[in-house]
């Protein structure tokens, strides 16, 4: 564990991933971390925590206000500016494909730093693939419901078994080149139009 | 003629206006530009996605080319202007509660500078508390805008109130008790604050300085220089889009276009206010601003040095750069009236000869020397009757200063 530990603040609108970042760093050794979800609330928690590394989400529209703070506590306290200087053009590169933007306070050493910054990039872009992966879960549920419908209509309507209306979907897509679920779509939407 | 993609990043605002028509009505297509518009939630992100070059180009306000140039912000490097994106637009909007003190104290409620900054002095004088008024970026017109007018009505700015910094679309919201007592923005936001907050609208950008230029098309220094062409192409597509937005006869049309989601997201009538510079100014008030918005007159997108050594003169004023002469070149080159000549000159536009000129001189509409004859150009005075001269910047400096 570093000695002496750093302070780590997270600011995060979405509590989930703060809390998976807050997580990371805490397994990582790291006791100090600190999560707000407002910036209105940055005055006193730099105050009362006197933060090394502020990480900031960058869908987070009050980053000016953020830099704004910064640079009037500039001459009242250590100074604190975005990680890193030029030299680390990749590693801003990562995180702000990440979606996360960083500040370190100044003459912190980079080898220092890395490790967090690091730990902050993967959890950004976990929770990146994560948001995905559900999205298309629920997604693909959506369609399942869908197609589960239409099935139903064939089987009512044309009297046939339950593979059959599936093979039946399938080959008409197949046929008219698009996905199965838009055609059971198109079906459910003429069933409801014709429907008694 | 082949198309080149170009990613832009904007911020919704009205006077991301030009950029929006350049893609929306054809003026950058004609160009052989593929537009693609990207909308950002903050000016830093809006700085550094164009540092990093995840943006080609991008809205920026007016000093954040200088800023960057200068080394004052994150992931400075070196940023130029070759076009500007309008002249005016900026507000300075109040809480319904000091709208009242400052009516008290001899506001008039018609946007004058003098008076509304004279009232709000009496005001900051007599409060018990600090007031708190929002900007939305600190190396910002609208800072440096808010600065002078309240210096010039006597109040200094970091000694008698106090300056926060919010993204434009929370302004609204933060006005009242807790919150903010007022603010400058640009539009819709001075509008949706009078509509949806009760707010008043106390002066306007173009009151305090008029003819002042306010965003800026902004690029890395490296990437303007590597493809002329496609800078030339930029620059043709802005003043296109300009010249189509000067016409009232596109006014709903074009509130239209900024009202939609990807946009503002705001109704086109307030969007239209902008436009026609028919604003509702508070508690059932209306006020007509002439030249409110003005996107392609006076030669309103040429990027005039002289406007940013003004700038660069208040970073000076307000602490945030010493002043010294290589400074003040690094600040004039970062706008580049020669693209903009290179880009216009050839078409059968009149683009001013001249890279610098005196504001504050002018209460009239005047003429200047232009490619292709006589140029009219729209009154630039200070509401205080000051001149800002660039060829004795140094005295001006020194001047403010001492005030």
């Amino acid at each position: 564990m570093p000695i002496p530990d750093l302070s780590i603040l997270i600011i995060d609108e979405n509590r989930i991933r703060a809390s998976i970042i807050e997580d990371g760093l805490r397994e990582a050794g790291h006791a100090r971390v600190v999560v707000i979800h407002d910036v209105n609330e940055v005055g006193r928690t730099i105050a009362d925590t006197s933060p090394d590394v502020v990480f900031i989400d960058l869908e987070n529209p009050k980053r000016d206000t953020l830099e704004h703070f910064f640079s009037l506590s500039r001459a009242i306290q250590r100074p604190i500016a975005m990680f890193v200087d030029r030299s680390e053009s990749q590693m801003i590169e990562k995180a702000v494909e990440a979606g996360v933007s960083a500040y370190v306070v100044d003459g912190l050493k980079k080898e220092r730093v890395k490790p967090i910054l690091d730990m902050a990039i993967s959890r950004f872009n976990a929770f990146a693939k994560l948001t995905r992966e559900l999205e298309q879960a629920r997604s693909e549920l959506e369609d399942r419901k869908i197609i589960d419908q239409a099935k139903g209509i064939l089987m009512k309507t044309r009297g046939l078994a339950e593979a059959d209306a599936y093979a039946l979907l399938r080959s008409t897509a197949m046929n008219q080149n698009r996905r199965m679920v838009d055609i059971a779509q198109s079906l459910v939407t003429a069933a409801e139009l014709l429907g008694p | 003629m082949s198309t080149t993609h170009l990613t832009a990043g904007f911020l919704p605002l009205l006077d991301s206006v030009l950029l929006v028509l350049a893609r929306e009505k054809g003026f950058a297509e004609a160009e052989g530009l593929d537009l693609n518009l990207v909308r950002e939630t903050s000016w830093a992100n809006i700085r550094d996605k164009a540092a990093l070059g995840h943006f080609d180009i991008a809205q920026m306000l007016a000093p954040m080319p200088l800023a960057a140039s200068l080394g004052l912000t994150p992931l400075a490097s070196e940023m130029i202007a070759p076009v500007v994106c309008g002249l005016g637009n900026n507000a300075i909007t109040v809480s319904a509660d000091l709208w009242r003190s400052m009516a008290d104290h001899g506001a008039l409620g018609n946007l004058a500078a003098g008076p509304s900054g004279a009232a709000l002095a009496k005001v900051v004088a007599a409060s018990r508390r600090k007031l708190r008024f929002g900007v939305v970026h600190q190396t910002s017109s609208h800072n440096y805008e808010l600065r002078y007018w309240l210096a010039a009505s006597g109040i200094q700015p970091d000694r008698d109130i106090e300056i926060v910094v919010l993204p434009p679309s929370l302004l609204p919201d933060a006005l009242g008790s807790s919150g903010l007592d007022g603010y400058c923005v640009g539009e819709p936001w001075n509008s949706i604050g009078v509509t949806t907050k009760g707010a008043h609208m106390v002066t306007t950008k173009a009151a305090i300085w008029q003819s002042s230029p306010d965003k800026v098309i902004g690029m890395r220094a490296d990437w303007a220089q590597a493809q002329p062409e496609r800078v030339a192409a930029i620059i043709r597509a802005i003043y296109r889009a300009g010249e189509f937005c000067a016409d009232p006869a596109n006014h709903a049309e074009i509130a239209q276009i900024m009202a939609k989601p990807a946009y503002l997201n705001a109704a086109p009538d307030i969007v239209g206010r902008a436009l026609s510079g028919r604003f509702e100014i508070g508690a059932g008030a209306v006020a007509q601003v002439p030249d409110h918005f003005i996107p392609n007159a006076s030669a309103a997108n040429f990027p005039w040095k002289s406007h940013a050594l003004w700038y660069y003169s208040q970073m000076v004023r307000w602490g945030e750069v010493t002043s010294s002469p290589t400074n003040a070149a690094i600040a004039a080159a970062c706008f580049r009236p020669d693209l903009y000549r290179a880009a216009l000159a050839p078409l059968d536009i009149n683009v001013p000869v001249l890279d610098d000129k005196t504001d504050g001189t002018h209460d009239r509409p005047y003429q200047i020397a232009g490619t292709r004859g006589s140029l009219t150009m729209g009154p630039d005075q200070f509401f205080d009757g000051q001149v800002f001269d660039p060829s004795a910047l140094d005295r001006y400096i020194a001047e403010q200063a001492r005030s």
